[in-house]
């Protein structure tokens, strides 16, 4: 997969928007995941250089934290919850499913990049167990049976725009 | 001056020394993986794990970390203490079983099965490498990666690394993967030839090759 | 915008919010927590404006978007003031009859009341609804009255009074005597000494000092902190603020996870407002004390709850825990004295600053004062947030607050405090709810996660799943925990698949101590919890898994068999059509037969069958 275009600009403005301190590194990241949906490598190492912070350490932070990838992930990005609640009201048959359903499993992305599924535990909005949230809009109490239809819904919505 | 007391031993040292270091200056064996004395200490190996007596309570601390206190009581051989070490070394080896300093341990302590599933990896992330790369040679060119079971040592992008000067300090500082053990018989049996004591490696290098002190090290028994 | 410089005039802008606000005028309160927010009470907001507006009503009836009242398992939760009559399960297509007939005509509308299941009585007002009247609700007790969004409405309802009083008349030593002699003690899980941390952290050498908030709630099934955060951020605030005067410290920290998007939003709006009305910047109240906080969002581990790992992640580092021999009080963020406290415990001071130390110390128990916070979850028909006195024993939370177990079924144990907690059995629910109590049960407070479990929940299963969690999160430094861990979850997995030896429990047993002892830091010091507390109480779970093969609640996929009742199955074929192996056969209006040995055990069939013909044995 051919790495994303550099564009220095747009993480300067980052940088300057936090401070050029290794403690802004995390939210520094975070910004950039959130415009690219991953962190690419060009990105990484200027945010070395700019922060004067050694490669190893932006790349070791990179790999720690869950916020993070250091791959291009799917256009929409499904989170199933597997907190205690949630398992308890059976939210790994849903997770199940849907990886039958996108035919990738946990933490992986669709080939066509229309698809990401990621882990979480916990989203605290344990009420509505089994919980399932596809970018921003969560769907409550989940069963297997429903799995097709909310990802239809949600590429329907997309395909409409 | 810190006065405290080692294994019923009183002994004197100076504030900011860690036990360990004390320890290692009165000839106390306390086994360590992680620690190497010109480099920062790291903590994460806990071979070194000491019974500690505050006064207040008693506890398991790392005493390549801990530092001493005045009155405190340590104790470095505590049957508590001896199980989780050859516990931990039990770990190791189900992680890296072909690596001769765990090896050589694990005849010290007595250990001779692996309860485990075998594994084959050649790293057991004591960070020596991590350290000596950094404090040492000044370069920084590899570190850890990774979280958990995924953690790893590594370069940046897993690529060849810019700042990799090839010194060697790391593959030097390595404890595991340095000379490579006879390996294990059947699932989870050691081999064990180092069991016994005359060095059969003095025959072949004319010195003693094992980082094992002498009360005990490999021997090649009659009719092996 | 005029900086509040002085109590006096802190107390004029509240008295002057009071006259403008009349007690009696219908007000419409809607949650938008989280978690009633994803049921949609964002369209039962708009929803009331546009009817309040096309009825022309907008000079007779508020409407106010609070953050989460706490009952979610009734959301969307509306309340309408000034009685506090109280709506549930409120979709927006209800909005215009209850404009029409509750606000209008103040006719009550019983399909939205909330009715007792067991007894089948309704209830009008919040106060008799069962859920809210057992508890005693103090640190969330604003959460559904105020716009966590408009610092006025905090002013309104005596917000920034104990930062004034604090600041104006107590010095340090007295401030830190107030909160030692009121017994708080730490509501993250640590459950330490809040007022002698304050004390270390106060006398430790240095002159640059930090606070911080924890608001990284890792436990799954815990969500106090992210309603309070979302809801009350100022008295988040407050207690920082206070906090950060008493021991010194110019400079906080307030650390949450980014998996709460709508905590961070109101957070960083009460920061602005906070700064703007002078209750954080310089010169607070003319002390000559300057103080300003900073928001980290996490970047997502669980690990980073801990707090050296939290301050590692500050730092800009991976969140690895340090080991703590020499105190984050003493050397912590960037090797100063830090205070670290969890949101809730910060929350509690302005209230004990407010009504005193021996206020406080009347309620709870004689080692654990004041309340709990917990959030009850799972096989439990009123989910929620509750707040009750510690020592209340369990069994009142979970049946007279909680409403009792999921349809009808037989309560097996209780988890407390996550991850690193363990689990409760029956014969023990008359526990009182208390530090030491929970400890000596094997379990801890934690965060305040508890969850609930059936006859339906497999103990085995539940070990199997904090230590697949907990190796996850795992920060992977020390042997104990990345190893230790790691084994623990391979003898557990061969369990519940039928691999179990009858040396393993004792092996479990034997790697769970070493892992308790040897761990760097708390989270593989607390690993073990789980695995211990089941094998102690639930020891015949394990034994019927190992000896016998069986998994008697159900759950183990190798150990049971998906099979069709004869007298329920209608042939309908819902469950041969959604089969993903094709392991079902059967006519049409004829009994279904599901082949067990191309079956996977996904559960599809048992989800579409809408006449709960599918069982497992």
């Amino acid at each position: 997969m051919a790495e994303s275009v550099p564009e220095y600009s747009k993480v300067d403005k980052i940088i300057e928007s936090h401070s050029r301190e290794e403690s802004a590194l995390i939210a520094i990241l975070q910004e950039i995941e959130n415009l690219y949906g991953y962190l690419p490598t060009w990105a990484l190492r200027y945010v070395s250089e700019r922060l004067n912070v050694p490669l190893i350490q932006v790349y070791g932070v990179a790999s720690f934290y869950d916020a993070f990838h250091l791959s291009p992930r799917g256009k929409h990005l499904i989170r199933v919850c597997l907190g205690t609640a949630c398992y308890l009201r059976g939210s790994a048959r849903v997770l199940e499913a849907v990886e039958r359903e996108l035919g990738i499993k946990v933490g992986e992305t669709t080939p066509d990049l229309k698809f990401s599924l990621q882990p979480v535990h916990c989203m605290g909005a344990c009420a509505l167990a089994p919980v399932m949230v596809v970018g921003e809009r969560y769907f409550d109490k989940m069963t297997t049976t429903k799995v097709r239809s909310v990802l239809k819904q949600v590429q329907g919505k997309n395909e409409k725009d | 001056m810190v006065n405290f007391i080692i294994d019923g031993v009183k002994v004197q040292a100076e504030e900011g020394s860690t036990i360990l270091e004390v320890a290692r200056f009165y000839g106390i064996d306390v086994p360590t993986l992680c620690y190497h004395d010109e480099l920062s200490p790291y903590g994460a190996c806990r071979l070194c794990m000491v019974e500690v007596d505050d006064g207040r309570r008693t506890r398991l601390v790392a005493s390549c970390l801990y530092p001493v206190k005045e009155g405190i009581k340590v104790r470095t051989h505590t049957e508590r203490v001896v199980k989780g070490r050859k516990l931990i070394l039990e770990l190791l080896l189900a992680r890296c079983p072909n690596a001769k300093t765990l090896q050589d341990l694990a005849s010290k302590m007595g250990l001779e099965q692996v309860r485990f599933r075998m594994e084959s990896k050649d790293c057991i992330l004591c960070g020596l490498c991590v350290r000596m790369c950094a404090e040492q040679m000044g370069s920084g060119a590899i570190g850890f990666v990774g979280r958990g079971r995924k953690r790893e040592v590594l370069t940046p992008f897993r690529m060849a690394s810019e700042i990799c000067r090839n010194c060697g300090a790391c593959m030097y500082i390595c404890p595991a993967v340095d000379l490579q053990c006879r390996g294990v018989k059947s699932p989870g049996e050691l081999c064990n030839s180092c069991l016994v004591i005359t060095p059969h490696c003095l025959e072949k290098y004319s010195q003693v090759m094992c980082t094992l002190e002498s009360c005990g090290a490999c021997l090649e028994k009659e009719g092996k | 915008m005029k900086k509040i410089r002085t109590p006096q005039e802190l107390e004029t802008l509240r008295n002057s919010l009071l006259q403008q606000r009349d007690p009696t005028k219908p007000c419409v309160r809607v949650c938008l927590g989280t978690g009633c927010r994803a049921r949609g009470s964002v369209d039962v907001v708009e929803a009331f404006k546009d009817e309040i507006k096309r009825q022309g009503l907008e000079p007779k009836v508020d409407t106010k978007q609070t953050g989460c009242h706490g009952f979610c398992e009734r959301g969307p939760v509306v309340v309408i003031g000034p009685k506090e009559m109280f709506y549930q399960r409120v979709k927006s297509r209800d909005v215009p009859e209850i404009v029409s007939r509750t606000l209008l005509n103040r006719k009550v509308i019983d399909r939205l009341l909330y009715i007792d299941p067991a007894t089948g009585q309704k209830a009008l007002y919040e106060y008799e609804v069962p859920f809210y009247k057992k508890q005693k609700r103090l640190v969330l007790a604003n959460n559904g009255r105020i716009d966590p969004t408009n610092i006025l409405d905090y002013i309104a309802i005596g917000g920034y009074k104990a930062l004034a009083k604090a600041l104006t008349t107590m010095s340090c030593e007295e401030i830190i005597d107030t909160i030692e002699k009121s017994g708080l003690r730490g509501l993250g899980g640590g459950g330490f000494p809040t007022g002698r941390k304050w004390r270390l952290c106060r006398k430790a050498s240095g002159d640059i000092k930090f606070v911080i908030g924890n608001g990284d709630e890792g436990d799954p099934g815990a969500f106090s902190d992210r309603s309070l955060m979302e809801a009350n951020p100022h008295s988040i605030l407050e207690g920082m603020i206070i906090g950060a005067y008493a021991i010194g410290a110019n400079q906080g920290y307030l650390y949450v996870r980014a998996e709460y998007p709508l905590a961070l939003k109101h957070l960083q709006i009460a920061i602005d407002q906070a700064k703007k009305y002078g209750f954080l910047g310089n010169n607070i109240f003319t002390s000559g004390f300057d103080f300003d906080i900073k928001i980290n969002r996490g970047g997502g581990a669980f690990v980073c709850g801990e707090s050296s790992a939290l301050i590692a992640s500050v730092e800009g580092k991976m969140g690895e825990p340090r080991a703590k021999y020499v105190h984050t009080v003493e050397r912590g963020l960037w090797n100063k004295p830090t205070n670290l406290n969890n949101v809730k415990t910060w929350a509690n001071v302005p209230l004990i600053i407010n009504n005193g130390a021996e206020w406080y110390a009347k309620i709870g128990t004689e080692k654990s004062k004041g309340t709990g916070i917990f959030s009850l979850v799972g096989k439990v028909n009123n989910t929620g947030l509750v707040e009750i006195p510690m020592g209340t024993p369990l069994r009142n939370i979970i049946y007279d607050i909680g409403g009792g177990i999921l349809e009808g079924k037989k309560f097996k144990a209780v988890q407390t405090g996550g991850p690193s907690g363990g689990c409760i059995p029956e014969r023990l629910l008359d526990l009182p709810v208390d530090f030491e109590k929970l400890t000596e049960a094997g379990s801890m407070m934690g965060s305040g996660g508890m969850i609930v479990m059936d006859e339906n929940t497999c103990m085995v299963d539940v070990a199997r799943y904090f230590l697949d969690f907990l190796q996850d999160e795992s920060c992977g430094k020390c042997v104990p925990c990345r190893e230790g861990i790691k084994r623990m979850l391979e003898i557990v997995v061969d369990i519940t698949m039928g691999r179990g030896k009858e040396e393993d429990p004792e092996l479990l047993q034997e790697l769970a101590e070493m892992v308790k002892d040897f761990s760097l830091c708390a989270l593989g010091g607390t690993a073990p919890n789980p695995v211990l507390s089941t094998l102690r109480y639930f020891r015949d779970e394990y034994e019927a898994h190992v000896r016998d093969k069986k998994c008697p609640a159900g759950i183990c996929k190798d150990l049971i068999e998906y099979f069709i009742l004869e007298d329920k199955c209608t042939g309908c074929g819902a469950c041969l059509k959604l089969c993903p192996q094709q392991a079902i056969q059967g006519e049409p209006k004829k009994l279904h037969i599901i082949d067990s040995a191309k079956c996977i055990r996904c559960g599809s069939c048992q989800d579409a069958c809408p006449y709960e013909a599918i069982m497992v044995r």
